[in-house]
């Protein structure tokens, strides 16, 4: 009797399920596998004599990465209202833009690889360089980032590199691999801790391993995990959010960590010192990119164009602590914040020694899983 | 039997029923309908797809993620799940059964002041209700602090990062989810059943086994529902507070969705535990129809 | 009835438990250093900082909005449908499918709702957040209210019928308050999830109208600020004092 009853009722969820999900594919089809070369060549749409004032634009960013008067400067000097929203994580802003056929959303700040990999769903606008006369500010070394060599899909906000960040006051030596923290030496154990995030878990033991932060290989990654699984009894946590505090506060003495959020430490404590590892290390980048869904990329653009203004990205530098991959900007940071934050005077030479992090491709599932396997080991 | 009976005609009162299922029914199964079966069986009907090179879905069929599923790793995740979010939830039974209680004994001009406080800590934000439980349990903070002053230990305890911080970060985040159904329940328990059976000779003990346990017992079992299943699901109090060295089943399905971008996998994952879940709720149906001798008739 | 004896043990030890990251977090309110964790002398900057700050109050007034229109909406459809499951249902497979929602993980309804509502091209904003944390807030109160249903004797309202009155005023005159405390339950559950969530938001939400939850996520990686903390002490200063009030009022007109 039961089961008579609900017999149709399955069958037409099943059903709907089945209908609405050869929509998604009518609406998603040619998103999944595509290369994205098809829209390679910039449309001929954008009128470069549009009314920006005509035009608003949609951002969305982290908090506090960027000026909070930049909206209403932007609007008296160019022209078009901005709204800011606000992301967390580049993973869930990606999830957002791919899953929904318009965010509403017309320009997004996003890690490279991301920015690589919304490219190759063809989900972004190509960059019209020349609406973006401020490129010229950037570094040479900035338009040669591997996850988007030219440019073409992406700009870069800033960069930055990864190493250890120390107390000088509580150790007795000097740190200078990434082996003192996959074998920390006794003082040290219990008193480190790890980037959570799985591109930086991986990083110290792919370097110390003299293998590519963007490896592939399943026989190297492997012995990445194995050597991480070995490290993981030493730590105190893995940390993405509070690092510094823990340093500051002493309960660690040597924690993996992005060069800018070093500063974050050394601005509480002089006695905190930032290293690149002599087996090398990645570079990173946060870049801006424009959606190929904007109504308004006239507007998008002139926006990049104004923050690639030397203005707006050295208050990134001081404010943030970050560099900038722009020349213009670099040279307006008074040498006084160098010498306190060492590692804002890395240049763009130095950052290129480093490896730049690209998209995992087909390997992306097997770096979660070997996240996983570290994790709960 | 009932009132149907007496009213004349028996298909008007079948009729009559059939209304009231509708109207009763109708609603909220067709809100559940349009809001959550059909956009849950869309993320479902990706599980036999392929994910894309940079993420997103290719309409090619394969079983493969199914077979990925049954890797050691998942089950030993799962398993380990299972342990913190049940020792949570018998701490959380342990703790909100009395407490529960002593709210619904109390004056009634009382009772609804103290749920409210029950809930009024959560009207802040879950991060820094965390990073509160961070300040409190780190080796230099207030408790080790105060531990080491008064001479009762001479090295800071290690409290925080540990799978105790896990539980009681989980026990602190979902105690309402116990409290208040068991609130909902225990309110309605009529003293003069309780002290008949006391009149009659029954121990404390047998009057609460007997009497004041089964009559309450769908609300326990409603409140280690709530507080079983977020437990497995939260991921952010294994990092914060258990220092990501604790993998809960939350994790796994939200990092296929986000981290790897592999959401054929991500729905894999979350069609197990659905049916996981749904297995224990439909055993916990049957038992509590069992109890109750069955709904209507 | 007030005689709670030995309960006031674990009813002392539930609230200490409840209340003591309360403390540290109003304490860290007053933080000097921009930091939550780490204590850098006195200071009321924060709440300052909170009073000019549009995002962070922006996201209060729309957390508020979605939170009691869920509640509101929630405890309406998850009251019929716990009455409906209970005196008029038979089926186990409706059992599940009501209480489903609480055991969907959110980042699968939240995904599966953004790639829904993109297909029938609904705009998203508040109202599409309201219409998810329903989805979840419905199957609390129908969960809590069916508990208590479940001991509550269907005789009385039988009898009601029996007596003439029409099933609307059965309904409302003798169900209703019967199962009163567990609306009241059912409510401060969903208001008080609605309040914090932030996953489903996240992907419900339209880019002009972020929740709270939202605004302070997206904190993190630069920083969440005592300025969060300052604003939950005033959040439950005032919720407390309008509590008291209303206990107060209550009390003076005397309507129990």
């Amino acid at each position: 009797m039961r089961r008579h009853t609900h017999t149709p009722r399955r069958t037409t969820l099943v059903a709907v399920a089945a209908a609405a999900s050869m929509f998604v594919l009518a609406a998603c089809g040619g998103n999944g596998g595509g290369s994205g070369d098809a829209s390679a060549l910039p449309s001929d749409s954008l009128n470069p004599s549009v009314d920006l004032k005509t035009q608003s634009l949609v951002v969305s960013n982290w908090a506090a990465y960027m000026p909070d008067d930049l909206p209403a400067n932007f609007q008296k000097e160019v022209g078009p209202k901005v709204t800011v929203t606000t992301h967390a994580t580049n993973e869930e802003i990606v999830a957002k833009l791919t899953a929904g056929t318009d965010s509403g959303i017309d320009v997004a700040f996003v890690s490279g690889q991301y920015a690589q990999a919304l490219a190759a769903q063809g989900l972004l606008e190509p960059i019209h360089a020349d609406l973006i006369p401020n490129l010229a500010n950037l570094y040479p070394e900035a338009t040669k980032l591997p996850y988007d060599i030219g440019n073409k899909y992406s700009v870069p906000y800033s960069w930055g590199t990864t190493g250890l960040c120390y107390r000088s006051d509580k150790l007795s030596f000097t740190p200078d691999s990434w082996n003192d923290l996959l074998s920390p030496r006794p003082e040290l154990v219990g008193k480190t801790t790890m980037l959570a995030t799985e591109r930086w878990l991986m990083l110290p033991a792919q370097k110390s391993l003299g293998f590519s932060a963007n490896t592939t290989d399943p026989a190297q990654m492997d012995q990445v995990k194995a050597k991480l699984i070995a490290t993981k009894p030493t730590l105190l946590a893995y940390d993405d959010t509070t690092f510094y505090d823990r340093l500051v506060s002493g309960e660690a003495l040597m924690v993996e960590a992005w060069d800018g959020w070093c500063n974050y430490g050394i601005a509480k404590d002089k006695n905190i010192k930032f290293v690149v590892p002599k087996e090398g290390s990645d570079l990173w980048a946060d870049t801006m990119v424009i959606l190929k869904t904007s109504k308004n990329k006239e507007a998008a653009h002139a926006l990049i164009n104004y923050i690639l203004g030397a203005k707006v990205q050295s208050w990134v530098v001081e404010n943030i602590l970050y560099k900038v991959p722009n020349k213009a900007a670099m040279d307006l940071v008074a040498p006084a914040l160098e010498v306190d934050y060492p590692n804002l005077a890395f240049t763009p030479t130095d950052l290129l020694k480093q490896e730049g992090l690209v998209d995992l491709g087909d390997a992306g599932p097997m770096y979660t899983k070997i996240a996983t396997e570290v994790t709960a080991s | 039997m009932t009132s149907a009976d007496l009213v004349p005609g028996r298909g008007a009162s079948r009729r009559r029923a059939r209304v009231e299922r509708v109207v009763f029914l109708g609603p909220g199964i067709g809100y559940l309908i349009a809001f959550m079966a059909i956009p849950v069986l869309l993320i479902l009907s990706l599980t036999i797809f392929k994910r894309g090179r940079f993420g997103g879905v290719v309409y090619q069929p394969t079983i493969e993620n199914f077979i990925r599923a049954f890797d050691p790793i998942y089950l030993s995740v799962l398993g380990n799940s299972l342990v913190i979010a049940s020792i949570t939830t018998v701490l959380a039974l342990a703790l909100g059964y009395p407490t529960a209680y002593g709210i619904a004994k109390l004056a009634p001009k009382w009772r609804t002041i103290a749920l409210i406080a029950v809930v009024l800590p959560f009207w802040t934000n879950f991060l820094i209700r965390t990073y509160a439980w961070i300040v409190l349990l780190n080796s230099e903070g207030p408790i080790n602090k105060s531990l080491v002053g008064a001479g009762l230990i001479h090295q800071p305890l290690e409290l925080l990062y540990t799978r105790g911080a896990v539980v009681a970060g989980l026990l602190y985040a979902y105690i309402p989810l116990m409290i208040l159904p068991l609130y909902a329940s225990i309110e309605r328990l009529d003293p003069q059943l309780r002290e008949a059976a006391a009149n009659l000779g029954a121990s404390p003990w047998r009057t609460f086994r007997d009497v004041t346990l089964p009559l309450t017992l769908p609300g326990a079992i409603i409140g280690s529902i709530f507080v079983f299943v977020p437990s497995m699901g939260n991921f952010i109090i294994p990092e914060l507070l258990g220092g990501g060295k604790t993998v809960m089943v939350g994790n796994l399905i939200r990092d296929q969705f986000l981290k790897a971008r592999d959401w054929p996998f991500g729905a894999v994952l979350a069609l197990a535990l659905i049916m996981f879940l749904v297995a224990l709720f439909a055993l916990q149906s049957w038992v509590t129809r069992r109890l109750n001798g069955g709904g209507r008739t | 009835m007030t005689r709670i004896g030995w309960l006031r043990l674990p009813l002392t030890l539930t609230y200490v438990f409840l209340y003591v990251p309360v403390v540290v977090l109003v304490i860290m309110s007053f933080n000097a250093s921009k930091s939550p964790f780490s204590w850098g002398g006195v200071s009321t900057h924060w709440y300052a900082v909170l009073a000019g700050d549009q995002n962070v109050l922006k996201g209060l007034g729309n957390t508020l909005v979605v939170a009691a229109g869920a509640t509101v909406l929630s405890v309406a459809l998850g009251t019929l449908i716990a009455v409906g499951l209970q005196r008029h249902s038979n089926s186990s497979f409706l059992d599940s499918f009501a209480l489903a929602p609480a055991i969907v993980p959110d980042i699968v309804l939240g995904i599966g709702l953004l790639v829904f509502l993109s297909l029938i091209s609904v705009t998203l904003g508040l109202h599409s957040v309201l219409l998810a944390h329903v989805v979840f807030g419905m199957a609390f109160v129908a969960a809590v209210v069916r508990a208590r249903l479940s001991q509550t004797d269907p005789s009385l309202e039988e009898a009601s019928r029996d007596l003439g009155a029409g099933q609307v005023a059965t309904f409302f005159r003798i169900t209703v308050p019967s199962i009163m405390p567990a609306i009241i339950a059912g409510a401060l559950l969903v208001f008080t999830l609605s309040l914090d969530e932030f996953v489903i938001a996240f992907f419900t939400d339209g880019p002009s109208t972020p929740t709270l939850p939202i605004v302070i996520y997206s904190m993190v990686r630069f920083g969440v600020t005592p300025e969060i903390n300052a604003l939950a002490s005033l959040l439950m200063l005032v919720s407390f004092t309008a509590v008291l009030a209303a206990q107060r009022l209550t009390r003076l007109t005397d309507s129990v």
